[in-house]
C-alpha cells in the first residue's frame, strides 16, 4: 500500500534525515510532538475549527463548463484553493504547523518563501494565533513579489532578503536551517512545502491531504464517482501531494504532476526537477535534483516564482520510480496562456504555478471522453502575478513585433 | 594506512603534552595554487592536521565567511578533482600529515561513495568530515570508508543526546568533531559556558578511545586556550583563516601573517 509510507522516515530510498547534528535533537522533538497531536482529538477539533470558521473550508470544487467545452473531451473540475484565505492552500499546512509549534511551547516561528504565498500563509496563522513570524525570501523573489513582500509586513511578519547563492528558494530554506541551528531551542521552522528531513514531507502532505479528501467526498457527492485524472503543479509539491495522497491506493484514477518547463527543457532553463533531475541530497533529504555533474545544485527558471525550486519532495520522487504517478512539464509561454483562458473563460485569475497544470490538463481533457472527469488543483489566485504577467506580455509583444517587421 | 596517520599524529602529541592544531581551507580560494600555498604556510606555523574544504552550492552549516569563499571557489569552476590535485601536491610534500576533506554529502553521493572514496584515497587523503551525514544515514558511507581505511569523522553539538552521543562515538573515526556552539561556522567573540560543558561531556563519553576536537566559531588563541582547559584534543579552525585570505592585502604578506597566525594558535594548544 503506497498510503502506508513513510516507513523508517523514508519513501522507498528517498527522504531521510540529512542534516547537520544540531537539528537532530529538534527533529526528533517535532517527530514525537507530531505524532502524539496527529491522533489527538483536542488538536484535530482545533484544527478543523480554524480551517473551516477562519480560512473557509471545504473549498468549492467547481464544473468549469466554458474550460471543458474549449479542451473538447473530459469534464473539467476545478478545486478552488484559490478561494482559501489567504489565497492558496499553503493556509492548510501553516495553521497546522503553527498550532502544533504553539502546542511545543515555540513562540518564535520561522519560514522560507518562493512567490511569497507560504510566508503570507505563515504570517497569516502567526498573526491569529499570536506567534512571532520571520520570513527568509530570496532578494530575487522579494525584487519580484513586491506586493506579497509588504503583505507580509502588514501580518506583522518581518521579511529578511537573502543574498546568498542564487537568491531565490533554495538559498531561502538555507538561510531558515542556519537561523534554526543558531536558535534550535527557542524557534520553530515552518516549513513551506513536502521537503525537508522526516518527518516534514510526511507532516506536510498531512496537512494538506485535506485537499484530496475534500475532492473525493465532493466529487462522490455530485457525479457519484472516483474521477479519471487529478492534475496539480509541482515545485516542492504540497498541492500535488495533498491532492494526491487520499488517491494513492485507488489505482483507476490517473495522477499528474506538472512541473515548470520554464524556456523548454533543451533550454536548461527550467525547474523541471522529476522530469530532468537525477538523485543526490539537499535540505535535509535524498530526491531528485537539478545538479551539475559534480554534484553541484544548478539555477533555476520558472515565470512563477513558487515553482523555481531545485529538488522536488522525497514522496513524489518514490511515485515517479514506481510509476503511481505520471509528471509532465508546461513552458512560461503555456503557462501564461492558460492564466489568460482560465481568467477570460471562466472569470478566474488563478496563480501562474496552478497555470501549469490548467494547461496541461486541457491538453490532456482533449484527448479523454466527454464522460470522463479530470480534476485540477487551483492551488492559489493570481492577483500576486498580474505585474508578472503584464511585464511577460509587454516584452512577448514588443518581440512580435520586432519580428513581424522583419 | 590512511587512517593511522591521524591516530599517529594524536599519539605523538599526546606524549609532548600538546593539543592538535586542525585547520581548514577551502579548494580553489581565491585559486588551486593559492590554497597550496597557504597549507605550506599554516604547516609552517605548526598546524598539527589539514582540512580541505571542497565547496558545495548549498552549504547549511556554514556561516558568511566558508559560503562567500566556497561561492567564490566554485564561481571560478572549481570542481571536486582540484581538491584533489591540492591534496595530492600537499601528500608529496608531507607524507605523514594528515589530510581531511571536509564537504556535504551530495558532493559524494553524485560520484559514488566507493568510487569517490576510492579517488580521494588515490590522491592522498585520510578521511572525511561531512556536517549533512548524520550517523543514522551513513550506512553505505562508512561501509566504502571502512573498506578503504578511510576515517570517517562525525560531528557532535552541545544539544547532542547522551544516547546519540555514544552512538555518535560509535561510529566516528579519527577523531569526535564536536561543535563548540548553537549555530554555524564563522568567527565569533566569546564562548559561553555550555561550550565547557559539552567538551567536558564529550571527552567524558569517549573515554579515552577516541580524541575530541572542538570547532566553529574559534578564531584566537584565547579561545584556542579555553578549549583546551575545558579538555579537547585539538581546536579546529577555519573562518578566522578564511578571513585572512579575504582581507589581506598582497600575497606574500597574506602568506606571512597566515603562518603567524597558526603559530599563535598551535602555541595556545600546548598544555602548561
Amino acid at each position: 500500500m503506497l498510503g502506508n509510507y513513510p516507513v523508517g522516515g523514508k519513501f522507498g530510498k528517498y527522504g531521510g534525515k540529512y542534516i547537520p547534528e544540531t537539528l537532530a535533537p529538534a527533529i526528533e522533538e517535532l517527530e514525537t510532538a507530531y505524532n502524539k497531536y496527529k491522533g489527538d482529538n483536542d488538536f484535530q477539533k482545533e484544527l478543523s475549527y480554524y480551517l473551516t470558521e477562519y480560512a473557509g473550508r471545504p473549498t468549492p470544487l467547481y464544473f468549469a463548463k466554458n474550460l471543458t467545452k474549449l479542451a473538447g473531451g473530459a469534464k473539467i473540475f476545478l478545486k478552488r484553493e484559490d478561494l482559501l484565505h489567504g489565497g492558496a492552500h499553503k493556509t492548510n499546512n501553516t495553521l497546522g504547523q503553527a498550532l502544533l509549534a504553539k502546542r511545543m511551547g515555540k513562540k518564535r516561528i520561522i519560514a522560507e518563501t518562493g512567490a511569497g504565498q507560504h510566508g503570507v500563509g505563515t504570517a497569516i496563522a502567526c498573526a491569529v494565533l499570536g506567534l512571532d513570524a520571520e520570513i527568509y525570501m530570496g532578494s530575487k523573489d522579494v525584487e519580484r513579489q513586491k506586493l506579497n513582500v509588504f503583505r507580509m509586513e502588514l501580518l506583522g511578519a518581518k521579511v529578511h532578503s537573502v543574498e546568498s547563492g542564487s537568491r531565490t528558494l533554495k538559498d531561502a530554506i538555507n538561510e531558515a536551517f542556519r537561523d534554526w541551528i543558531a536558535n534550535v531551542k527557542t524557534t520553530y521552522y515552518l516549513i513551506g512545502s513536502v521537503v525537508g528531513a522526516h518527518p516534514y514531507p510526511m507532516m506536510v502532505r498531512d496537512f494538506q491531504s485535506v485537499i484530496g479528501r475534500e475532492i473525493k467526498q465532493q466529487l462522490q457527492n455530485s457525479m457519484g464517482r472516483l474521477p479519471n485524472a487529478i492534475v496539480a503543479c509541482v515545485g516542492g509539491g504540497s498541492n500535488a501531494i495533498g491532492s494526491f495522497y487520499p488517491f494513492l491506493d485507488d489505482s483507476g484514477v490517473e495522477l499528474w504532476g506538472v512541473e515548470a518547463g520554464g524556456h523548454g527543457l533543451n533550454s536548461g532553463e527550467h525547474s523541471a526537477t522529476l522530469a530532468a533531475g537525477s538523485e543526490g541530497v539537499l535540505h535535509g533529504m535524498l530526491t531528485y535534483l537539478l545538479q551539475d555533474e559534480y554534484g553541484q545544485i544548478t539555477e533555476t527558471h520558472s515565470i512563477s516564482a513558487g515553482l523555481d525550486y531545485s529538488g522536488v519532495g522525497p514522496e513524489h520522487a518514490m511515485l515517479k520510480d514506481v510509476k503511481r504517478a505520471k509528471y509532465a512539464t508546461a513552458t512560461d509561454d503555456e503557462a501564461v496562456r492558460a492564466f489568460l483562458t482560465l481568467s477570460k473563460l471562466e472569470g478566474i485569475i488563478p496563480a501562474l504555478e496552478p497555470s501549469h497544470a490548467v494547461s496541461h490538463a486541457i491538453k490532456l481533457a482533449g484527448k479523454m471522453d466527454k464522460e470522463d472527469i479530470i480534476v485540477v488543483t487551483l492551488s492559489g489566485r493570481g492577483d500576486k502575478d498580474v505585474q508578472v504577467v503584464q511585464d511577460y506580455l509587454n516584452k512577448k509583444g514588443k518581440a512580435d513585433r520586432r519580428h513581424a517587421r522583419k | 594506512m590512511p587512517e593511522s596517520r591521524i591516530k599517529a599524529k594524536f599519539e605523538a602529541l599526546a606524549k609532548k603534552g600538546e593539543g592538535a592544531l586542525i585547520c581548514y581551507v577551502v579548494a580553489g580560494y581565491p585559486d588551486i595554487r593559492t590554497s597550496e600555498r597557504v597549507i605550506d604556510s599554516l604547516v609552517a606555523g605548526g598546524a598539527d592536521m589539514i582540512e580541505i574544504g571542497i565547496p558545495f552550492s548549498d552549504p547549511i552549516a556554514d556561516g558568511r565567511t566558508i559560503q562567500a569563499a566556497c561561492n567564490y571557489a566554485l564561481g571560478k569552476g572549481t570542481r571536486p578533482e582540484d581538491a584533489m590535485r591540492v591534496a595530492r601536491n600537499v601528500r608529496k610534500k608531507y607524507p605523514d600529515l594528515p589530510l581531511l576533506f571536509m564537504t556535504y554529502s551530495n558532493i559524494l553521493l553524485r560520484t559514488g561513495f566507493e568510487k569517490f572514496m576510492a579517488r580521494s584515497k588515490d590522491s592522498g587523503i585520510d578521511g572525511f568530515i561531512i556536517p549533512d551525514m548524520p550517523a543514522e544515514e551513513a550506512q553505505p558511507y562508512i561501509a566504502a570508508a571502512s573498506e578503504l581505511d578511510l576515517a570517517t569523522v562525525f560531528l557532535a553539538s552541545p544539544n547532542t543526546s547522551p544516547e546519540r552521543l555514544s552512538n555518535i562515538i560509535q561510529s566516528t573515526a579519527g577523531f569526535l568533531y564536536l561543535v563548540s556552539v548553537f549555530g554555524i561556522t564563522g568567527a565569533r567573540d566569546s564562548f559561553e559556558d555550555y561550550t565547557r560543558d559539552a567538551v567536558k561531556r564529550a571527552k567524558t563519553a569517549a573515554n579515552h578511545k577516541i580524541p575530541v576536537a572542538v570547532g566553529f566559531g574559534i578564531s584566537t588563541p584565547a579561545h584556542a586556550r579555553y578549549m583546551m582547559a575545558a579538555g579537547a584534543d585539538a581546536v579546529i579552525v577555519g573562518s578566522a583563516i578564511l578571513d585572512k585570505i579575504g582581507t589581506a592585502g598582497g600575497k606574500t604578506d597574506m602568506l606571512r601573517k597566515i603562518e603567524k597566525f597558526a603559530k599563535s594558535m598551535k602555541r595556545a594548544c600546548t598544555r602548561n
